[in-house]
């Protein structure tokens, strides 16, 4: 057999390692194999099973078949305007430039998108724009895009490794996928770069040790930090946690959607995606707040299309952050929420209603969500009103990780620094990062972020790996054999906690005061209480009582471990809150209405601390990390050089966009905010 | 204060894969409005004792989006396969019957309701279920395609690999090497799209094989199942025509 640096002296290929299946790690994995670096993909669930199967609306690209003057350019603009120009502008420019492309390579991949009379792909509209920019499959299509890339990638699984010369490894496929794993932490050798992974086996719950030339993050949001929010119940964000407390910095950690538009459960709040709305639904309350009529048989007259009203622009489809603190000031302030006769109160609840839309089309179109509120709701979306309310959904905060500018004012291709964490070998993608979204994300660019995030960190981490020094592979085994001892260590200690605490009772703590007090609106004083009750948390979590001590399967253990990882990023969570004295996209103080770009127009920067017994938080305005011999220094300073930043609003057609607002063709566009005849 | 509504599971427990640890407990939790199955499984992580007040360890199972869509939380309630986040507790116990469940019994158990589906995802392998792409850098828009091939495929792609169809196949289990009929399904999926075709044939042979499309013994109990109503008989029916004609032709085109 030739010589190829892919293998070790002793038969070992060497592997890149990704964490996460979901869309970015999926995109990062595929853009490794086509680099010729072979990868070993972790994930908690089968990778198909991964949370993006639940975005239902659609992906943003402006392609622009529908002749508006829509342009990636106008896609960037919007983008940072939504944000509220927290976002550095570069990598969203190169995400919006790219888009056309991803969602062309999609639809190659066999995306079933909808399709136009003419065989085109499909678009339709999406909050904080007036164009159609968003294809979609159903209102299915996280679903539908996770499918296409976890069918690329169990190709690779089948393929023998090939390296870039094209020299084959028999017996070793490019991709080995270990599902049902938990990730306990990164390897860092003596100078702190990362080579490796150590993961726990769900099953039979061995520790184990795994090397890596470098360690992709694509483990996704912190929503369950929140209790009940539109996450899957593996979004506990502690893979995030786990890097943070090995000197990661997090970044924007405050910024948490809360999405406008999701129906109520026991165990998890339903989204009903944003595009209800883009094709035509509309929100509303009953002008009488003592309605006891259905939603169906109030008159038209008698109803109050307060989004409509109070932003003509932009209607129904004004940004996330803005709609979900309308319905709050209606049903919690005003007590206008939807009427209920049996309790006698007014519900939080206002109707989220497409009974006017025609019922084909419906079924073409949002098919997939309408049977979610069927499903679980058991009334009839198509006859009558859905009664819905905000729930937490994304976190525009994550993981710090740089990037490079190019001279257009994109990022360069295959930098290394793309896509870093500041710590040396370790890259991040998708929700896990902060990078894309500033301090609000607009519908359907957060699976363009995902995967436009793989796409460029696959080059970024083949990069790094031709500037290695020496490989993973080569190192001595007393690293990793000391990182496997340690984390097996942590696990006996939590097997052995027999204290009086339940885990599951503290989670619903935290998750109580998160909810009420750290989302769409925050106060300083109740802030002050909720890190106090993070504290108490933590405190008490050293009480548990491990309510599982099986070896097989033990869901209670890493509950546990989990749990204590929530509590840290909760603290960022909290604690950015209240120090960022301003208002901005998702974050909303009434004590501090204003957006403060004077003072507040910069990144947060979190670094770990551990005074012991609590973890503590420090907060830095610039840092310097290693990267491949080198020494980069990075502030907190926010890259505005595309789009200046200026006021909000939607109010007025177009302004999110001065590019579109400026064009004949966004003109015509407004006449499609028109609210339907009556 | 109005009394407490309680809602009565009897769940099939077991350690291992070793059968003898294999047992029924019953749980009372409360009840809470809008609540399913997956929420009164975590009422017992809170509180696991068993109605007759023994301590136990906590019911594990599997579960992910909790909205129908990841397939993970599937398993046996009420003697009927399908997911536990969409059985609302109102309706499969509308007058407070006891509810039953237990794990799919056509893959290996791991513990109590988990099992290990790999065999579907390996099954997708052999029938090579995607589109051979030349790669993932810009080669413009996809084939064209018209909106009814998009409404026939649409469907058919919403399959979540969540075992329904092979827990309530006849012809799947132990006894038979059968396919089943969520991979014949991707074939006619796949062998839809205008670049799929291309390798149609890869995937018809993979099905002509010993456990291919053959084993169906036309139970169609797999259509009644399936949480997503994919029309798996029409799929079995098409790709059926597709091997025989493949069979009777295919060397004449070769």
């Amino acid at each position: 057999m030739a010589k190829t640096s892919i293998v070790t002296e002793s038969g070992k290929v060497r592997r890149v390692i990704v964490v996460g299946g979901g869309l970015a790690g999926l995109t990062t994995v595929i853009k490794l194999c086509e680099a010729g670096i072979p990868v070993d993909l972790f994930s908690l669930v089968p990778v198909k099973r991964s949370h993006s199967v639940c975005a239902q609306g659609g992906i943003n690209a402006s392609v622009n078949t529908k002749g508006e003057g829509d342009s990636p350019e106008v896609h960037l603009e919007e983008t940072a305007y939504g944000g509220d120009f927290l976002a550095n502008q570069p990598p969203v420019k190169g995400m919006t430039y790219a888009a056309p492309g991803i969602v062309y390579m999609l639809d190659r991949m066999g995306v079933p998108f909808n399709r136009t009379p003419e065989g085109l792909l499909d678009f339709r509209r999406f909050g904080g724009t007036l164009f159609h920019r968003t294809a979609f499959a159903g209102a299915t299509t996280g679903q539908q895009l996770l499918y296409a890339l976890d069918e690329q990638v169990r190709r690779y699984e089948t393929v023998d490794v090939e390296d870039d010369r094209g020299i084959v490894v028999r017996g070793e496929k490019m991709v080995r996928k270990w599902e049902l794993w938990d990730f306990l932490g990164t390897i860092l050798d003596d100078e702190g770069r990362a080579r490796g992974i150590v993961a726990q086996d769900l099953k039979s719950m061995a520790i184990e040790a795994f090397r890596g030339d470098a360690v992709c993050l694509a483990t996704g949001g912190p929503g369950i930090i929140f209790g009940k929010s539109t996450n899957s119940v593996i979004n506990t964000g502690t893979a995030a946690s786990a890097v943070y407390q090995q000197g990661a910095a997090y970044a924007n950690g405050e910024f948490i959607q809360v999405h406008p538009t999701a129906i109520p459960g026991a165990d998890k709040l339903r989204l009903i995606s944003e595009s209800v709305r883009g094709e035509g639904g509309r929100v509303w309350v009953p002008k009488d707040p003592k309605e006891k009529r259905r939603g169906r048989d109030v008159p038209e007259k008698e109803r109050d299309y307060f989004l409509e009203a109070k932003y003509p622009g932009y209607g129904n489809l004004v940004p996330r952050d803005i709609a979900s603190r309308e319905l709050f000031l209606k049903g919690f302030h005003e007590g206008k929420g939807v009427f209920n006769p049996k309790s006698g109160k007014n519900e939080l609840e206002v109707y989220l209603d497409v009974t006017h839309l025609p019922k084909d089309v419906l079924r073409k179109k949002l098919e997939g969500v309408l049977e979610i509120y069927e499903k679980f709701v058991g009334e009839d979306p198509y006859e009558n009103p859905m009664r819905i309310f905000p729930a937490v959904h994304y976190s525009m905060g994550g993981l710090w990780v740089d990037f490079e500018k190019s001279a257009d004012g994109k990022l360069v291709p295959g930098s290394p620094r793309n896509q870093a964490t500041n710590i040396q070998g370790l890259y991040a993608a998708g929700e896990v990062e902060y990078q894309y979204h500033g301090a609000n994300r607009l519908g359907a660019n957060s699976l363009l972020s995902c995967i436009y995030g793989g796409m460029v960190a696959g080059p970024a981490i083949a990069s790094y790996v031709k500037g290695l020094p020496n490989s993973s592979f080569d190192l001595k085994s007393s690293v990793f054999e000391k990182a496997e001892k340690r984390e097996r260590d942590r696990y006996q200690a939590i097997l052995a906690m027999n204290g009086k605490e339940n885990p599951y009772k503290l989670h619903d703590e935290l998750a109580a005061v998160m909810l009420r007090d750290c989302t769409i609106e925050r106060h300083n004083g109740v802030l002050e209480k909720v890190i106090a009750k993070i504290d108490e948390l933590e405190d008490r979590w050293h009480d548990v009582g491990v309510t599982d001590t099986s070896t097989r399967a033990n869901q209670g253990a890493q509950f546990v471990r989990h749990l204590r990882n929530m509590f840290v990023l909760a603290r960022v969570i909290a604690q950015g809150a209240k120090n960022r004295d301003e208002s901005r996209g998702a974050h909303f103080k009434p004590d501090f209405k204003q957006r403060d770009d004077a003072n507040w127009l910069r990144t947060t920067m979190a670094l770990y601390k551990d005074d012991g017994k609590r973890s503590s938080v420090d907060y830095v305005r610039a840092l310097d990390y290693p990267l491949n011999g080198k020494t980069v220094h990075v502030t907190d300073e926010v890259d505005i050089s595309l789009v200046k930043p200026r006021a909000r609003r939607y109010e007025t057609a177009g302004a999110a966009s001065a590019t579109a607002a400026s064009s004949d063709d966004a003109k015509k566009t407004k006449g499609a905010e028109a609210p339907p005849a009556k | 204060m109005p009394e407490q509504r309680i809602v009565k599971l009897k769940i099939l427990r077991q350690d291992g894969p070793e059968a003898s640890t294999r047992r029924w407990e019953e749980f009372h939790v409360p009840w809470h409005p809008q609540m399913n199955v997956i929420s009164a499984l975590m009422e017992i992580q809170k509180s696991p004792t068993t109605a007759d007040g023994k301590t136990v360890a906590p019911v594990v199972w599997d579960s992910c989006c909790l909205e129908e869509v990841c397939g993970a939380c599937t398993m046996i309630v009420n003697g009927k396969v399908r997911q536990a986040c969409s059985a609302l507790v109102d309706k499969v116990s509308p007058e407070g019957e006891t509810i039953t469940i237990a794990p799919m019994t056509k893959f290996p158990l791991v513990r109590d309701l988990v099992v290990d589906r790999s065999r579907m995802f390996e099954d997708l392998k052999k029938v090579k279920a995607w589109i051979h792409l030349d790669g993932s850098h810009e080669l413009g828009p996809g084939p064209r395609q018209s909106p009814e091939n998009q409404e026939t495929a649409y469907p058919l792609s919403r399959c979540m690999t969540c075992g329904c169809c092979m827990e309530a196949c006849p012809q799947v289990g132990d006894h038979s090497d059968f396919i089943g009929p969520a991979a014949i399904n991707q074939v006619r999926l796949f062998n839809l799209h205008p670049s799929g075709k291309m390798h149609k044939d890869q995937r018809l042979e993979a099905l002509m094989a010993p456990g291919g499309i053959d084993g169906c013994g036309k139970a169609q109990n797999c259509v009644e199942v399936c949480p997503k109503e994919i029309p798996l008989v029409d799929s079995i029916a098409d790709v059926s025509r597709q091997t025989t004609k493949h069979m009777l032709f295919g060397w004449l085109l070769k």
